[in-house]
């Protein structure tokens, strides 16, 4: 029978060591030997490498789990999450964080709200529509967004955006309303009037289509015009706070969603954007309709990290958030302090007492384990994401 | 944290080997080990870097702890002093008693906090009961107080800080801090914060006190030095090293607690922003 020997690690993990004889190339028993015993070698340094970073994880995880269950046991679980009131200093302590977990869901959420749109919009720009010269310059430069530390960030939220918005607040906010909906509202009129257009009987529904998107756009320029002035209006009497932390969080994520969606992107096969032209596609349809579903498990990646980015951020939180453990009312209000987790885990530390394992310092591992816990299930979520499109790609 | 005590430890540790390559001056060889309070901790870095840079043999080591766990580490005799921002309590003393350690305070120095406001603001004077209405949330528009129709923005350090705790314990006397107060990490912070709102409020030591913002006078009395080692400035209260037992005189654990009575140990105390207990000028 004929002898396996084409995986020069083939079989070393049983200690047995056949010659390697591939047809055409002899080797005497030393150079086999030597041979088998390199690529011995090398698979222990790589496994080894493999199992530390995940051993890695699992001693991280072991090592929170293990203090934060002893706060469970010391105080259980209803206070925790239900309750607002977190004043872990006094005697007796009270563990309610309720309000910091909301703190951190906002931000997160506004932060992403921010940095997901506009994120892979620039994606899309950098891979589909500028020039391969002009990509290749501006890519770095949004990649320096990440190198910037996290302190500097934080820094210019408390010292520049902070003064900033209390004393320029309400106009920055109506500028906003401009910058960020006047775009959207165009793209949404002509899409509407499209659409309404084609309600209509075909000779008139052509006809009718651009009167009818000035029409959208007449409602459209007064809701704005409403909104801002009723932005202009707005009184901030403290800059550091949600909408502050959620822009500068949005602003630190960027990076990560348009470099991972412009990567993802960029992955389309040429064949698929060639085969849609030739079907008579526009560049907009192939886009919208080809491009961006088929990198859609890319997209969701970039965005699952850009959401982690911002939501284990601490530094800047711990600068700029306002730090006030009270869920804000309403709790849409982003013009009020919040406290989020990763800022009280910072924060507390220091007098947390560790030597006798009090429940304040167990406290924060509870934090850590639960931020843990989603970014966990952040990742599987996305890994699952990932495998549905890869498999419906790939035509199954 | 426990990585940056470790660090902070490590660089004290290292700085005098860096230093003694060449023959040792004074020749008492001594290692001291002070765990504690975080709003100490200042002061005894300072004396540490002093004494160090003197006598060459010494070791000095810091970590910041906190209060608690600088008692408990007297206690359990894995540390030479104590630094505390408080005193010690009477079942601290009495584990310490058990266990054959008999804690001695040495009060180094006076910690006066100032409440401060935006140089904008009209408001010259208020009382502990008022600036304790504030921060409990009763009171929240300056022109409850005589100033202008301006929501009051409330800051605080944040409640692992000593500073906070004397601010708790001398101000709002076992009451509860309101919702809506700001936390901020460090006393510049607090003034950054205090010194670019209108409506703030703040608390910070002393030395933390510029043109940039206005303390306010407490109970009639505005804080000074003066004021604050008299005793008549409300919002002041000493701090203290504890060492096990009086310590032997001529070692060098002896010079590291009475430091803050010598005028360079006073000197290095004002400088960074705390009140010496006795007056060298």
């Amino acid at each position: 029978m004929p002898e396996y020997t084409g995986n020069a690690g083939g079989d070393v993990a049983a200690g047995t060591c056949r010659p390697c004889s591939r047809p055409g190339l002899v080797l005497g028993r030393a150079a086999g030997l030597r041979r088998q015993a390199s690529a011995f070698a090398a698979r222990v340094v790589l496994f080894s490498a493999a199992a530390a970073s995940s051993a890695a994880v699992l001693f991280i995880l072991g090592f929170i789990l293990r203090d934060a269950l002893p706060f469970f046991k010391l105080r259980g679980f209803s206070e925790f999450l239900t309750s607002v009131k977190w004043f872990p200093s006094r005697s007796p302590p009270e563990f309610g964080a309720l309000a910091i977990i909301a703190g951190s869901a906002i931000v997160t959420a506004c932060a992403a709200a921010f940095a997901v749109p506009l994120g892979i919009s620039a994606a899309v720009c950098m891979s589909e529509v500028l020039p391969f010269r002009t990509r290749q310059a501006v890519k770095p430069v949004i990649e320096i967004l990440a190198a910037i530390p996290s302190v500097a960030y934080g820094f210019f939220a408390l010292v520049v955006l902070a003064p900033f918005l209390q004393d320029n607040g309400g106009t920055a906010l109506s500028a906003a309303v401009w910058v960020a909906g006047g775009p959207v509202a165009a793209i949404a009129c002509v899409a509407a009037g499209g659409a309404a257009s084609s309600l209509l009987p075909s000779r008139a529904g052509r006809a009718a289509r651009w009167p009818l998107a000035g029409l959208f756009a007449a409602a459209a320029f007064i809701a704005l015009r409403e909104l801002s002035s009723a932005a202009e209006d707005l009184e901030i009497s403290s800059g550091t706070n949600a909408l502050n932390v959620s822009l500068i969080l949005g602003i630190m994520a960027l990076p990560t969603v348009v470099s991972v969606s412009e990567d993802a992107l960029q992955a389309v096969g040429r064949d698929l954007r060639e085969g849609s032209y030739a079907l008579g596609a526009t560049r907009a349809e192939t886009v919208v309709k080809v491009v961006i579903p088929a990198a859609s498990s890319g997209l969701v990646a970039a965005v699952m990290l850009g959401i982690m980015r911002a939501a284990g951020e601490t530094m800047v939180v711990w600068m700029a958030s306002g730090n006030s453990a009270k869920v804000p009312s309403p709790i849409y209000n982003l013009l009020e302090p919040i406290r989020t987790l990763t800022a009280t885990i910072a924060g507390d530390m220091g007098e947390a007492d560790h030597v006798t394992g009090s429940a304040r310092y167990h406290a924060l591992f509870a934090m850590a384990a639960g931020l843990l816990l989603v970014s966990f299930a952040c990742n599987v979520a996305s890994e699952w994401v990932m495998r549905r499109a890869r498999r419906k790609n790939s035509g199954g | 944290m426990n990585g940056r005590r470790i660090l902070l430890g490590a660089l004290v540790v290292l700085l005098p080997v860096c230093a003694t390559t060449g023959q040792e001056a004074g020749g008492r060889k001594a290692k001291i080990v002070v765990d504690g309070s975080t709003t100490v901790g200042p002061i005894a870095k300072a004396f540490a870097e002093f004494m160090m840079d003197r006598d060459q043999g010494v070791k000095i080591t810091v970590a910041e702890s906190g209060s608690g766990n600088g008692a408990k580490s007297l206690i359990n005799g894995s540390c030479d002093v104590a630094a505390m921002s408080r005193f010690m309590k009477p079942e601290e003393f009495k584990a310490a008693v058990d266990k054959g350690v008999l804690p001695v305070a040495h009060a180094v120095a006076m910690d006066g906090l100032a409440v401060i406001v935006h140089p904008a603001n009209p408001v010259k004077a208020l009382t502990t009961a008022q600036i304790a209405d504030i921060y409990t949330g009763g009171v929240s528009n300056w022109k409850d107080l005589g100033g202008p129709d301006v929501k009051i923005v409330i800051v605080s350090r944040d409640t692992n800080s000593g500073t906070y705790e004397a601010f708790e314990e001398l101000v709002l006397r076992k009451r509860k801090m309101c919702e809506g107060v700001e936390y901020v990490g460090s006393s510049g912070a607090v003034r950054q914060r205090v010194q670019t709102t209108l409506g703030a409020i703040g608390y910070a030591g002393l030395g933390f006190v510029d043109r940039t913002v206005k303390a306010l006078e407490v109970d009639g009395i505005a804080p000074d030095r003066d004021s604050v080692a008299s005793g008549r400035y409300p919002v002041a209260r000493p701090l203290f090293m504890f060492t096990n037992g009086y310590p032997k005189l001529g070692s060098a654990l002896h010079s590291f607690v009475t430091l803050h009575l010598t005028k360079k140990g006073q000197e290095i105390i004002e400088a960074i922003g705390f009140v010496p207990m006795t007056d060298y000028r």
